[in-house]
């Protein structure tokens, strides 16, 4: 009888750390967003939503925070990165699931696991010393080898792993029944794969790739230390429009970065209102995740 | 009567062990054969035989022959193969797509695009499964959402699909309830007009009802499956030949 109360009153000090914890955690973000919003409001205020959001000039010496170029800039290296990465991480995620023998799983996993621990500075320096280098070669003027293509690239292997493990699981939790109903029709392996694994997966697959997205977005080392950071309005180079891609930028998280040290005052609030923007931006990204992960997980098998 | 599956002398290891052992077996075109016996007696594995579903199990390992119209059936290209043995599994598994997507998935994974001869071939398959009544306007909806009777039917309705000469069948009523068990029963006396049915069932009253002909699987302490006896089904009910099925049945029937 004694012994038994002191367990559950164990067990009741645990639930409460639990209950506090989960609390807490709330409480940083509710208090995250209250500061940033907070600092933010006198550029509101004085500048004006509008000048904020949809202006690209960005002159703090005269008073000019448009942010249109880095919100273009943030969303031009995400759909970089998503193009690039995504074939990429959904070949590694299907070759994992699906197709690669226990051994060869046994090195892949971790080696693409090993590319979310890298930090984001080192990849920032590969990007400055190998991809920059190779993308000046492109023959085009104005390019400086800084820009968007060598963003997208580095972003593209750092959404890699997050990608990839979040669709092979969702490739994995395809119900095997699917499979073998799907080869006793005489399906081939890969039509199998297509046509009833992927699909049967979506939504967990799609969950993956926003969480990728909202990871791109709030990248910042990397994209610094490779988009050449110009806060002009990205343009492609010549009239062939794919060399946008080839133009310097900046991103709203590159922005704050690089200039928060040293600003004052309007100049430093509206630096806040950019993480503002960053903050919804992700908000919205992580909540259609969300959404999705949960359409995954309410899809009915016919497990019973 | 034309043999439409042979074994002969069929032996079936998975990595060492030895899970069927010897068997010669000739099993009868557009009849019913059930296989029957105790539980791990290795009749799915006999079943998966026929569509080479074994083949994706690693470590498993064959020696003996098996035939379909007196062709290696080894010989055959596994996708092939499977286009020509329809399977129906012991729990309903239509895939999450639409009724009319779920029929039409065999015909346009061999290629099938023209949308009119999809439809066409989708309502024969359903018609065929006794479904097209009960789902005719309704072919966009989830084949997840029938009940589980309507679901099984659905995979048969798959299966047909494709054209194949023989339908497996594993335990495909044993998650059903007695009035949707009814009704695959008799559309497996439906389907034998045109069909090789081989089913594997753990109810003797099943078996008697629904089959023509009966294998009795049996294993013992070491595990091996062994065929003891091969015969019209009215035999092996009435007038076993050998004690150990006379044994199970009577003990079955309780
Ligand atoms: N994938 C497998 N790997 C290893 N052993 C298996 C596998 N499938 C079945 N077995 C074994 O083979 C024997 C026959 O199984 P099974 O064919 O499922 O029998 P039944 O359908 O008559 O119940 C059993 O001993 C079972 O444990
Ligand atoms: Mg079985």
């Amino acid at each position: 009888m004694k012994e038994k109360s002191g367990r559950m009153i164990a067990d009741q000090t645990v639930k409460y750390i639990l209950f506090i914890s989960a609390i807490l955690s709330i409480i940083i973000v509710l208090a995250i967003a209250y500061f940033i919003f907070r600092e933010s409001i006198q550029a509101w205020k004085e500048i004006g939503f509008t000048n904020i959001i949809l202006k690209s000039v960005w002159r703090p010496g005269q008073d000019q925070y448009g942010i249109l170029a880095m919100i273009v800039g943030s969303i031009a290296v995400t759909i970089g990165a998503i193009v690039l990465g995504v074939p990429l991480a959904l070949g590694t995620a299907i070759f994992l699931g699906e197709i690669a023998p226990k051994g060869v799983q046994a090195l892949l996993r971790p080696a693409v696991q090993l590319l979310a621990g890298i930090p984001s500075v080192v990849y920032g320096l590969f990007g400055m010393v190998v991809l920059v280098p190779i993308i000046r070669r492109i023959n085009v003027p104005g390019n400086s080898g800084y820009g968007l293509l060598a963003a997208s690239i580095v972003l593209a292997v750092m959404i890699l792993p997050t990608i990839t493990s979040i669709a092979e699981d969702a490739i994995r939790a395809v119900p095997d029944s699917y499979r073998s109903g799907s080869l006793a029709l005489g399906a081939t392996k890969w039509q199998t794969i297509t046509k009833v694994v992927l699909p049967a997966g979506r939504s967990g697959i799609i969950a993956g790739i926003i969480l990728g997205v909202g990871r791109a977005l709030g990248e910042t080392m990397a994209m610094i230390m490779v988009i050449g950071n110009s806060v002009k309005f990205p343009k492609p180079l010549t009239a062939n429009p794919l060399t946008f891609y080839l133009s310097k930028a900046r991103t709203l998280t590159g922005n704050i970065a690089v200039e928060i040290s040293y600003a004052t005052g309007i100049h430093e609030s509206a630096l806040f209102a950019t993480g503002v923007v960053l903050f919804a931006l992700i908000i919205i990204v992580n909540a259609s995740a969300r959404w999705f992960i949960k359409r995954q997980s309410s899809i009915p098998t016919t497990r019973q | 009567m034309n043999t439409k599956l042979e074994t002969i002398e069929f032996n079936l290891y998975y990595g060492d062990f030895h899970a069927l052992k010897d068997i010669s077996v000739k099993i009868p075109e557009k009849r019913v054969t059930a296989l029957i016996g105790p539980s791990g007696s290795g009749k799915s594995t006999f079943l998966r035989t026929f569509n080479r579903m074994n083949d994706l199990i690693s470590g498993v390992r064959t020696h003996g022959d098996v035939l379909i119209d007196n062709v290696d059936l080894f010989k055959i290209d596994p996708v092939a193969l499977r286009q020509n043995i329809g399977m129906v599994f012991q729990k309903p598994n239509p895939f999450p797509k639409s009724i009319f997507e779920n029929v039409a998935y065999g015909p346009r994974v061999t290629g099938l695009r023209d949308h009119k001869k999809l439809e066409e071939i989708v309502e024969s398959s359903l018609r065929s499964a006794a479904l097209w009544d009960e789902v005719k306007d309704d072919l966009a909806k989830s084949g997840l959402a029938l009940s589980g009777g309507q679901q099984q039917r659905l995979c048969i309705a798959r299966a047909l699909a494709v054209q194949p000469t023989v339908i497996l069948m594993d335990e495909p009523a044993a998650s059903l309830d007695p009035i949707a068990t009814q009704k695959i029963e008799d559309l497996i006396h439906t389907l034998s007009e045109n069909y090789t049915i081989v089913i594997v069932t753990h109810n003797m009253q099943q078996a008697g009802r629904v089959s023509d002909y009966t294998a009795f699987f049996y294993t013992d302490d070491t595990r091996t499956g062994r065929l003891v006896e091969f015969d019209e089904t009215k035999i092996i009910f009435t007038n076993p030949a050998d004690k150990r099925t006379e044994d199970y049945i009577t003990g079955r029937f309780g």
